[in-house]
């Protein structure tokens, strides 16, 4: 290839690339634009203001949705990733049918519908008389994250080898101490992803909780849906540029940090 | 990416713990004791300041939650898998629910304040609530048509005065319809003359073929949304809430608008509504519901919600602390002549509900 | 200790939250506000406002997720061969909107596709004619490819990562162009991703009914909306579980199919 058409390639992919960022961040750049709009209308520009943000967390209702949503995300990624990775480890030990059962178990709330998904649990928790509110959110939120912890965890387990286990109980260890000290580093990237997806899923997931909640309980998603009604209080887009831009920060942060590794 | 994932959890707990112990707020239970209220009402629908005022005075811990439909909220008291102490819906699903045995009397020894509350809403409630037993009238007003001078005059066409004028072929893309089954259907039985409350048969049919004949010509069907996109000058005409023109005259000023947006009455006559409060038969705390009434029903505080909501307060005592000028704004306080021909929604059994149901799914998949 | 052990409390759990759950769903759709047994719920999918939701669903989840495949397909070989490795800012530039709230994402689309939107400004502002964009089952596809578009991207990106540059380049040297390479070796090794990507955006597009709603304006009745509607406004649960039923038997047809070309069934999606 000569090198022109080589430079002619970068450009065209730099170009592809710049196109997709921009789709992706068009809509977020509007919000944010938005949270500095002095007027409440989302379709007119009423000046520059910083009111948003100062009011953002004087709201008991915003307050409180950001509490739920946060420590629901939390809570559900952490006890599905505890659950996953004990059962992806259960799994990998398994024959083939039942591993292809339990692995199909998981794969429904992933393959069905999240309405069908959120209405069955709504109608579970009331044929059962359970009280909806927090708890049954987080369970909605753990269900849905159950499999995505499955995936990110069975394959690094299939890459690595049960001799070294065996070893580390040949030596003496106790089985749990050569699970952590042996099988677990090997796996820890795969049980890290699975955590953050479902932190992530949990964060953003609106259906399934629209369903599951009850009373006096909104995470930032339902909190949103039933500001729609009425207008969209700019504080949320505040709220949301905030959240945006500590996470950019962030992964600014983490990727600034050396050893990148390059890969030719 | 083991590093970053590190960092991003990391964050996730921390950004957790900053916001404070969030499962506790939510997951207070749902106990007994006195000092606890459940408040079921619509999405911004009250003066946030206005609960806090509540919680000093009184020190009791509200639990307040926002439903977006009557319809949404209907299933959620009726399931009992939430007991709320005190609810806002409107009137026919007030009639639905008293019919289903759904709501508690309220003990009025315990709402001096009702006293306020203009017999003249009192009276007008008497169609979904025949005794008075169940219901404190909230907030009330008209639906009528809202629409853009300029925009209007760039199509051509005379300010709408009736419904049958959203028919007009030449506002194609411009109506914006309600998106809720009773009162589309309102508009179309009203149209021709038919009551809102109709029951027969070949009258819905008949409102419902000129909704599918309607619907080339609308933008979107959309519920509050009316507002910003008529602010937007998104449409030229659009079926809206009397309560959402104070808050559209005073952003419209604001913004230096470079066009008017007027509200009709339609003359075939409309849609009076009423959103009162209601105490479910299940609620656990009935004298904190009916203090929380009471405290509704004060003219201050209800001075305050109306001056946040802008929608029309059915309190005498509230009206008379008003400025001249409001009360002389027509819009929001109508002459009681202008409204002839206006009817309060009745709740007409879940068969006749299924019926409208249905055809409003037709017209919608058309 | 048996390892087996651990997957008790997975077993239970989903048991208790997936299956009940679905049971219930098929009780309530083959049964009638009474109990009786009734077929009525899920046959009322032969009405014609429901037949047509399901198929306009079908139709524009189908060109939702043939364009989020033709847009992430070059975008992860764009990423991969950049050498953007896994973990890389970059990669993460695709989750990172997901942190921003799914209906204010959507939401912002109206601003943008409105009447007197941002992209009707600029296209004034360059003097083209205005686009009637919002409302439209063009906005809601549009809506479904921002939203599910990363689903797309993750997956098949991780395949292509794993995809041996020796591999490549041998086919290069017996001298395989760029197409070849493409039909023979790229996109038959990432096939693993490609089929996750699908699922992952398919099945999701099939069955919102906020973007629809956002986006659409109401006027379109997507079968996600009829569902929501009879659970939420026409409080009929009976039909509401009857539609899920025929929506999960159309989920169930189209893994089937996918599933065929899939033979390596699980673990693949990231």
């Amino acid at each position: 290839m000569t090198r022109l058409k080589r430079n002619f390639k970068r450009i065209w992919q730099d170009f592809y690339l710049v196109i997709i960022m921009l789709f992706l961040y068009a809509p977020i750049a509007t919000m944010i634009v938005l949270s500095f709009n002095n007027s409440k209308s989302r379709s007119q520009w009423g000046g520059f203001t910083l009111e948003w943000y100062s009011q953002m967390f004087a709201s008991r209702n915003i307050v409180s949705a950001l509490q739920n949503t946060l420590a629901i995300a939390f809570l559900s990624a952490l006890i599905a990733t505890i659950l996953g990775t004990a059962a992806a480890v259960a799994i990998n030990s398994m024959k083939r049918v039942p591993r292809t059962v339990l692995i199909g178990l998981g794969n429904i709330p992933m393959l069905n519908a999240e309405i069908v998904t959120g209405i069955s649990m709504m109608l579970t928790f009331i044929a059962f008389g359970v009280t909806m509110g927090f708890k049954t959110i987080l369970i909605g939120h753990i269900t849905f994250n159950l499999p995505y912890v499955l995936l990110s965890v069975m394959p690094k387990l299939k890459q690595t080898s049960k001799y070294t286990y065996e070893a580390a109980l040949d030596l003496g260890a106790s089985p749990l101490r050569a699970f952590f000290k042996v099988v677990f580093p090997d796996i820890l990237p795969g049980v890290l992803s699975g955590f953050l997806l479902s932190f992530t899923m949990s964060l953003d997931d609106f259906i399934i909780t629209h369903f599951t909640k009850g009373a006096g309980v909104n995470t930032l998603s339902t909190l949103i849906y039933s500001e729609v009604r009425r207008g969209i209080k700019p504080s949320m887009y505040a709220l949301s540029t905030v959240i945006f831009v500590s996470v950019l920060i962030l992964l600014f942060i983490s990727n600034l940090s050396p050893k990148k590794q390059e890969k030719n | 990416m083991k590093k970053t994932l590190l960092i991003l959890s990391a964050a996730g707990l921390s950004a957790m713990l900053l916001a404070g112990c969030g499962g506790q707020t939510g997951s207070a239970s749902q106990g007994s004791g006195s000092s606890e209220l459940y408040v079921y009402n619509w999405g911004e629908y009250i003066d946030e300041s206005v609960i806090e005022e509540f919680e000093e005075e009184t020190g009791i811990t509200v639990v307040y939650d926002l439903f977006e439909t009557n319809e949404e909220m209907y299933p959620i008291i009726e399931a009992g898998a939430v007991s709320y102490d005190v609810v806002c819906p409107s009137d026919y699903m007030i009639q639905k629910m008293r019919k289903n045995n759904l709501l508690a009397e309220i003990n009025f020894d315990n709402v001096p304040n009702i006293s306020q509350i203009d017999p003249a809403y009192m009276e007008m409630s008497k169609a979904f609530d025949p005794e008075n037993k169940y219901s404190v009238p909230y907030c009330w007003g008209t639906v009528g048509i809202l629409y853009n001078t300029k925009r209007l005059e760039e199509l051509g066409v005379e300010p709408p005065s009736k419904w049958a004028d959203l028919w007009d072929e030449r506002l194609s893309g411009e109506i914006l319809m309600q998106d809720s089954v009773r009162d589309a259907f309102m508009v179309a039985l009203k149209k021709d003359g038919f009551s809102m409350n109709s029951t027969s048969v070949e009258e819905l049919q008949q409102a419902k073929q000129a909704l599918v004949e309607q619907k080339p010509l609308v933008q979107a069907y959309v519920i509050d949304q009316v507002r910003d996109k008529m602010i937007g000058g998104e449409a030229a005409v659009g079926v809206i809430y009397s309560g959402e023109m104070l808050y559209i005259q005073e952003e419209a000023a604001n913004l230096g608008l470079d066009y008017t947006l007027e509200y009709v009455l339609p003359e075939e006559g409309t849609n009076l509504w009423l959103d009162s409060w209601v105490i479910p038969a299940n609620a656990k705390n009935k004298e904190n519901a009916e203090k929380w009434i009471d405290f509704l029903c004060r003219p201050e505080i209800a001075k305050k919600n109306f001056e946040y909501i802008t929608y029309p307060t059915p309190n005498k005592g509230t009206f008379d602390l008003l400025d001249e000028e409001l009360q002389n704004n027509k819009t929001v306080f109508p002459d009681t002549d202008t409204l002839v021909n206006c009817e309060v929604f009745e709740y007409m059994g879940d068969e006749t509900d299924a019926i409208y149901n249905d055809l409003w799914k037709e017209v919608k998949s058309n | 200790m048996n390892k087996k052990i651990l997957a008790g409390p997975y077993l239970v759990w989903m048991i208790g939250f997936v299956i009940i759950p679905l049971a219930l769903i098929v009780y309530y759709g083959l049964t009638d506000r009474s109990g009786a047994f009734t077929m009525a719920n899920v046959l009322s999918i032969t009405k014609p406002e429901h037949i047509k939701a399901l198929m306009l669903s079908l139709a524009l989840s189908f060109i939702s997720t043939v364009i989020c495949l033709l847009l992430a397909f070059p975008l992860s070989m764009i990423l991969r061969n950049r050498g953007m490795g896994k973990g890389s800012f970059i990669v993460f530039l695709f989750i990172l909107p997901m942190w921003m709230n799914f209906l204010l994402r959507t939401l912002a689309w109206q601003t943008l596709l409105e009447k007197n939107g941002v992209i009707n400004g600029i296209l004034t502002a360059l003097g083209l004619p205005r686009q009637n964009l919002i409302n439209t089952p063009g906005a809601i596809v549009l809506g479904m490819v921002y939203n599910f578009l990363p689903f797309m991207v993750l997956p098949i990106y991780n395949v292509l990562c794993k995809i041996d540059d020796n591999t490549v380049n041998a086919a290069r040297d017996l001298g395989a162009g760029f197409w070849q390479t493409l039909i023979h070796i790229w996109i038959p090794l990432s096939l693993p991703g490609i089929i996750s990507g699908i699922t992952m955006v398919f099945v999701p597009a099939l069955t919102t009914f906020v973007i629809s709603n956002l986006l659409g304006g109401s006027k379109i009745l997507l079968i996600g909306n009829v569902i929501e509607q009879e659970f939420m406004k026409s409080s009929n649960w009976n039909l509401g579980s009857g539609l899920s039923l025929v929506l999960m038997v159309f989920i169930l047809i189209s893994m089937a199919l996918i599933a065929k070309y899939d033979k390596n069934g699980e673990g693949s999606t990231f």
